[in-house]
């Protein structure tokens, strides 16, 4: 009798457990319908250009929307055989002596605070760099750093806006400047945060260091730009406030709060033109005190992560990881509350303002709340990691009815970081399509093995709700992107002859010469469909061997490359463009070179010998 | 009037304005292209092109195209296409300047003679130009290099047309520039006959 009562018992317990979790699955509501508003027919092209960043890839991916299709990598921090990049002196020089960055936020340039397609800027969160990639050829130009003293550059790029500066952060606190030595027991007066203005001249795009100002060292974190209203201020999120070393998790998460502070950079930029601060790592360093009214903390809700400002730069909404909710912070009572001095405390001089002073909701989106991105229509989306969901608010009205702002929610798989409405971060977004960029994906495609890919949804949010559309998959690792509107960008397709300023520039085959200089060679190559000339290249043993190849089609989708086997070279040159390459010939022998980018019907006739004779005469052993 | 005192005849001053307001046709025709040539292919889209004007050639695409068409001329042996290539490309200017010229002498002397002398000629020219313009094509078509990776049969590339060559579809058709010669030589023989009308050299 009991045996048998315990039996019902578990078969019941059995046949309640659902077999998964509610929604698990997310299979779309009306698959028909979403494949329409997703596909774009072969030879037609998508609406919006989607710049993801690729995390520790070190290289920004680029997508269009909404087929989700990969269209180009640009490599921006690791050499990428497929363009050659990494390989040719010019963008060797711009790597240094780093292989790999870690991508987070790309930036498209602003003017009066909407995108305007002329460049993106990245953050190397590893090394403490900024690049620049031009829009007109989509390639990198240029990579500014390591930043002194700054270190763990996460808190950026995120520009001002009208392109005045690049904003970045040091996540990491050390010594500075970089290469002091400090013990971790001396970290909470020792060691200091970094805020860098990076300032960009307005013609060229190229990037210069501007100020820094030197922070108590709390692990800042992300960046929002402000707006009209708001022009002149940046916001950072921070954690540990608590100044802790060791087990973060744990020791930076004992207060309730953090930080957030407002920084007048506008302010910081005239001090430090002021000759303020001191030189500290060849930039000029700020200490708080010396731009009163310049910095604001308040406080913000545990672990902060996300910090965004509403297209009219009126709000800015902050979240912290480990509090379910959105605190939207308004940036006219933040003047009012500056202008009355309402301070609760100060940390190392820096005020603190009252938190119920600024702030004006506490929207409970859900858990893990982390990004926020806006519509045009007044809504915000609020990405939410712990919950693998998106949630959708209105900003507004904030009469303290907090709870009935959240709209819609959809679930998303899995464990959304970032998230991306077209235009999301600007002045007018374009309040069409969502991308959620998800941390894990967990076998929601064919089985590649245990280093699972990251997924990447497409959600509409044109009316009331939510509708999932599409997925797609990433290389490790998207963080925050931009989705643009195609129509803003006009990429060149070739580089005209007439603009190509390089010296050893060739334009025919007869253009061609071998020039020795004591021990090094200096070779100006032409390439074209379907030859390289010289054809043959004989040099000795130990000569500094430079090549400047040229391409010299001006037709589109003409690339060459030129491998040289043996001698880990594989550069590609797009048409009308010129690269140099550059190495010792220390291995004797004849080394076959040859076009790896395929071009024509001769592509695979388009080869040639580099011959090594071997010091001192004579036939030399074999090479490898 | 007999023919031949008609050949000494005045111009009416119509006939004179016309014919000197013609010659600016010309001088336009020099500007614009004369003659346009388009090739298509499956990665072609959007077509290669050579505009061909009294003294030059310009490829589409910024020019671009010319030097397309060239390489991939190169694989079949063919000729580089070049301006400095072709004679006509000095004397076509220079005779239109000289047509010019002619066209104003007739109008101010205002002799039919030299009206009559100005249409022969001019149409002699047309003819000639065309005739060069044709045996151009058939030697670039004909003159292939035998080393070349590509043997193809020799071929005329279209002169006025529609021709499929190997991957190609070649069109050539005359552009504005000869429109505006064409429509100068018809101003010609109306003035002609319109004068012959009036003077009544032709039947009534």
């Amino acid at each position: 009798m009991h045996r048998r009562f315990l039996l019902v018992v578990a078969v019941i317990a059995a046949a309640c457990t659902p077999s998964g979790p509610e929604g698990g699955a997310g299979r779309l509501a009306d698959a028909r319908e979403a494949a329409q508003r997703t596909f774009v027919e072969p030879g037609q092209l998508d609406e919006f250009y989607l710049f993801y960043s690729g995390g520790h890839s070190g290289q920004v991916y680029v997508a269009g929307v909404p087929s989700m299709r990969h269209i180009a990598t640009i490599p921006v921090f690791a050499p990428y055989p497929a363009t050659g990049y990494g390989f040719d002196e010019e963008s060797k020089a711009m790597l240094g002596e780093y292989t790999w960055g870690d991508v987070h936020h790309p930036a498209m340039s602003k003017t009066a605070g909407d995108y305007d397609g002329r460049w993106l800027f990245v953050n190397d969160n590893a090394n403490n760099r900024l690049a620049r990639i031009d829009l007109r050829d989509f390639k990198t130009h240029q990579i500014l750093g390591p930043i002194p003293n700054s270190s763990g550059n996460h808190g950026s790029a995120f520009v001002t806006e009208n392109t005045e500066y690049a904003l970045v952060a040091s996540r990491f606190s050390i010594p500075i400047p970089r290469g002091t030595y400090a013990p971790t027991s001396r970290y909470a007066t020792d060691y200091r945060g970094v805020l860098t203005g990076i300032r960009i001249d307005s013609t060229t795009g190229e990037m210069s260091l501007g100020w820094q100002i030197a922070t108590p060292p709390f692990d800042w974190d992300l960046a929002a730009t402000g707006r009209e209203i708001s022009r002149d201020w940046a916001v950072w999120s921070s954690y540990n406030s608590e100044r802790a070393t060791g087990r973060l998790e744990v020791t930076a998460s004992q207060r309730d709060r953090d930080y957030i502070v407002f920084v007048n950079w506008r302010m910081a930029a005239a001090a430090a033109a002021a000759g303020k601060g001191r030189m500290i790592g060849g930039v000029r360093v700020l200490e708080p005190r010396e731009i009163p009214g310049a910095m604001w903390l308040i406080p913000m809700g545990k672990s902060p992560h996300g910090a965004d400002f509403s297209p009219d730069g009126r709000y800015v909404v902050g979240s912290g990881k480990l509090a379910p909710i959105a605190t939207v912070y308004d940036f006219e009572k933040f003047l009012a509350a500056v202008q009355a001095n309402d301070t609760v405390g100060n940390e190392d001089g820096i005020p603190v303002l009252r938190y119920e002073s600024v702030k004006v909701a506490e929207v409970p989106v859900g858990l893990g709340p982390l990004h926020t991105q806006f519509d045009d229509q007044g809504y915000a989306y609020t990405s939410l990691f712990v919950e693998s969901a998106v949630a959708k608010w209105k900003l507004g009205p904030f009469d303290g009815h907090d709870s009935a702002l959240v709209v819609a929610k959809i679930p998303v798989h899995f464990s959304i970081g970032h998230l991306v409405v077209a235009h999301g971060d600007t002045r007018h977004p374009v309040g069409r399509y969502l991308v959620a960029m998800n941390k894990l994906s967990k076998g929601r495609h064919l089985n590649v093995g245990p280093s699972q890919p990251e997924s990447s949804q497409l959600i509409d949010i044109t009316g009331a709700g939510m509708t999932m559309l599409y997925e797609a998959y990433t290389e490790p690792e998207p963080h925050f992107a931009q989705l643009v509107r195609a129509d803003l960008l006009t990429p060149i397709e070739v580089y005209p002859k007439e603009e190509n300023t390089n010296p050893n520039a060739i334009w025919a085959a007869t253009d061609a010469a071998i020039v020795r200089t004591g021990t090094t060679v200096r070779i100006r190559m032409f390439a074209i469909r379907s030859y390289f000339s010289p054809g043959e290249i004989e040099v000795q043993q130990g000569d500094s061997v430079i090549i400047h190849i040229t391409n010299g089609e001006q037709e589109r989708d003409m690339l060459h490359g030129i491998g040289i086997a043996g001698y880990n070279i594989n550069v590609v040159v797009d048409p009308g463009e010129t690269k140099t390459i550059a190495f010792r010939a220390t291995k004797p022998g004849v080394w076959p070179f040859y076009c790896t980018n395929f071009c024509s019907a001769m592509h695979q006739e388009m080869q040639g010998y580099l011959l090594i004779k071997p010091r001192g005469g004579g036939a030399a052993a074999g090479g490898m | 009037m007999r023919l031949t005192e008609w050949l000494n005849a005045e111009l009416s001053p119509r006939a004179r304005v016309t014919v000197l307001g013609a010659g600016l046709l010309l001088i336009a025709a020099a500007a614009l292209p004369l003659w346009k040539m388009t090739m298509f292919a499956a990665m072609f889209p959007e077509g290669l092109r050579l505009h061909i004007f009294s003294w030059k050639i310009v490829g589409g695409a910024n020019g671009a195209d010319l030097q397309g068409i060239n390489i991939l001329n190169h694989y079949i042996g063919m000729r580089e296409i070049r301006a400095a290539d072709f004679v006509e490309m000095k004397f076509i200017p220079f005779a239109f300047g000289v047509f010019f010229l002619l066209g104003a002498r007739a109008a101010l002397f205002a002799r039919v003679r030299d009206l009559i002398d100005l249409t022969v000629l001019f149409f002699y020219f047309g003819l000639f130009s065309f005739a060069t313009f044709a045996y151009r094509m058939y030697s670039y078509g004909h003159q292939l290099a035998p080393e070349a990776p590509i043997k193809v049969a020799p071929f005329t590339p279209p002169i006025f047309g529609h021709q499929h060559i190997a991957n190609f579809d070649v069109y050539s058709f005359p552009a504005p520039g000869t429109y505006l010669v064409a429509v100068y030589g018809l101003l010609l023989v109306v003035v002609l006959l319109f004068e012959a009308r009036r003077q009544r050299v032709l039947g009534r």
